[in-house]
């Protein structure tokens, strides 16, 4: 019902990406495979765990690496392969969310579907996306009159519209309190099961990583410095920020 | 439904504000030559800029660019050199003996320089400086992340352009455009340098002022500064109105 247009059904395809990056103080040299699920990247501010995700979406560049999702390669510097930003297939959730201040939310839904769609029917698809999302009644409303939650529920919405390979969240809940925190972790999880695809989320909070993860990965000073289930890797932590 | 709307109102009053525009032309062409030839002047000049304006506004952003401080540096220049000096250059540049002149002139049948062309390019030069200046603010001022939103949306550089950048910078858009037509309106040194004091026997507002006042007619002087006043300020509050409810847009 969500992708009625755009993924070939039962196809499920994992993310391996390996990068080299030199950050300042750090080198940031990271492997990761991530298969169809949450994967959830912690670690300490300024760990690199943003940078991870800005090279998965094309957005930086590192000086050595390969990125392949299924049988396509996004990135492989050997090969002097690079796919663009826009031409992969994926959606990002960016820590501010980045909804368009000029745009009412259903043209922000409908901002990133395949344009090869007519209008009216996007129209229609974004529609049922946000009533899904329970955020019908501010389809034609701008962002800035948004609360955080609501703006978090466009945001989402807009990044599934594109029926997505691969979707990337950048701490997108940070903001928000407890109670919605846990509404809106149940949805990406209900989500990402419908969509059968590699989700990468980002964050600080344990519980979340305990309720969504499928794979934890720890994150130091640019390195991995713990994977495995939450269960594992997250057994005798309470918080990341010591 | 709000937005809808105020679209009908934006199409209607076009048509209608030229109309009004036209009739009143119509009455006061004769009385008001000069007033006319200023704004009609500064108007194109300002189309020309805007155009030119955000183009080099969005040339010195990408980073990548040879010697961009430099261009950047020759951009501003108009506004530092005397008008004077501005005309001298481009009365070399677009003059009779110059290869831009002569091909205009081959082309068109007439001169760049001593026309209404002139005029106009020598306004243009003039206030290029501040619409590049005011167009750079407004590009400043939206949120890379945004862009980068865009383009994981599936956004290609010229969808990101127009459908992210420049509407998001449309304040700063259109608050170049006030400066330059203000600029435009109230240029003297290089018009009188390039397109002389009179064009097709009529001299611009400001050229005008100095004429009557040289001719000891204070009441002309003092009409047409009036008008000259009234047009300007008219046009600025306008602006600043439409810049306001542009920013309304953002968050």
């Amino acid at each position: 019902m969500l992708d009625p247009y755009r993924n070939t059904p039962g196809t499920k395809v994992a993310l391996t990406a390996e990068l080299r990056l030199a950050r300042g103080e750090f080198v940031l040299e990271v492997d990761l495979t991530c298969p169809p699920g949450i994967t959830c990247v912690m670690g300490p501010s300024g760990s690199g765990k943003s940078t991870i995700l800005a090279v998965l979406a094309g957005l930086a560049v590192p000086d050595h690496g390969r990125v392949v999702l299924g049988n396509e390669i996004w990135l492989d510097r050997e090969k002097k392969i690079y796919v663009p930003t826009h031409l992969r297939r994926l959606a990002y959730v960016f820590q501010g969310l980045a909804l368009f201040p000029h745009m009412s939310a259903i043209h922000n839904v409908e901002y990133g579907m395949p344009r090869s769609m007519l209008r009216s029917e996007r129209h229609k698809q974004a529609k049922v996306l946000l009533d899904r999302l329970g955020v019908g009644h501010l389809a034609k409303r701008r962002p800035r009159t948004f609360s955080g939650g609501e703006a978090q529920r466009v945001a989402l919405a807009r990044a599934i519209a594109r029926s997505p390979q691969l979707v990337l969240l950048d701490e997108p809940f940070s903001a928000l309190d407890r109670d919605l925190r846990a509404q809106l972790t149940a949805l990406v999880r209900e989500l990402v099961a419908e969509l059968g695809i590699p989700m990468i989320h980002v964050t600080h909070s344990v519980a979340e990583a305990r309720l969504l993860a499928d794979q934890v990965v720890r994150v130091e000073r640019g390195k991995v410095v713990a994977r495995g289930s939450a269960a594992d890797v997250l057994a005798n932590i309470t918080s990341l920020e010591e | 439904m709000r937005r809808f709307n105020s679209w009908f109102i934006a199409a209607g009053l076009i048509p209608l504000s030229g109309l009004a525009l036209y009739l009143l032309w119509r009455a006061t062409r004769d009385t008001w030559a000069p007033l006319w030839l200023s704004f009609f002047i500064a108007a194109i000049a300002t189309v020309l800029t805007l155009v030119a304006g955000t183009g080099l506004a969005l040339l010195l952003r990408w980073r990548r660019l040879p010697a961009r401080d430099f261009v950047d540096a020759v951009i501003s220049a108009p506004l530092v050199l005397p008008p004077t000096v501005l005309g001298y250059y481009l009365l070399v540049v677009l003059g009779n003996n110059s290869a831009l002149g002569r091909a205009w002139e081959s082309m068109f049948g007439r001169t760049i320089v001593f026309n209404f062309e002139g005029a106009v390019i020598a306004a243009a030069v003039g206030s290029i400086p501040l619409v590049v200046r005011s167009v750079r603010i407004g590009l400043d001022s939206i949120d890379p992340t945004l862009i980068n939103a865009a383009r994981t949306l599936g956004a290609g550089h010229v969808r990101v352009l127009f459908t992210i950048v420049l509407p998001l910078a449309a304040p700063g858009i259109v608050a170049g455009a006030m400066m330059g037509f203000a600029r435009a309106l109230g240029d003297y040194g290089a018009t009188q340098m390039v397109a002389g004091s009179r064009i097709d026997g009529t001299p611009t507002a400001s050229i005008y002022v100095m004429d009557q006042l040289l001719a000891n007619h204070d009441d002309r002087v003092f009409a047409m500064s009036v008008a000259t006043t009234v047009l300007g300020v008219t046009m600025l509050y306008f602006a600043n109105k439409m810049t306001r409810r542009l920013h309304i847009y953002r968050a």
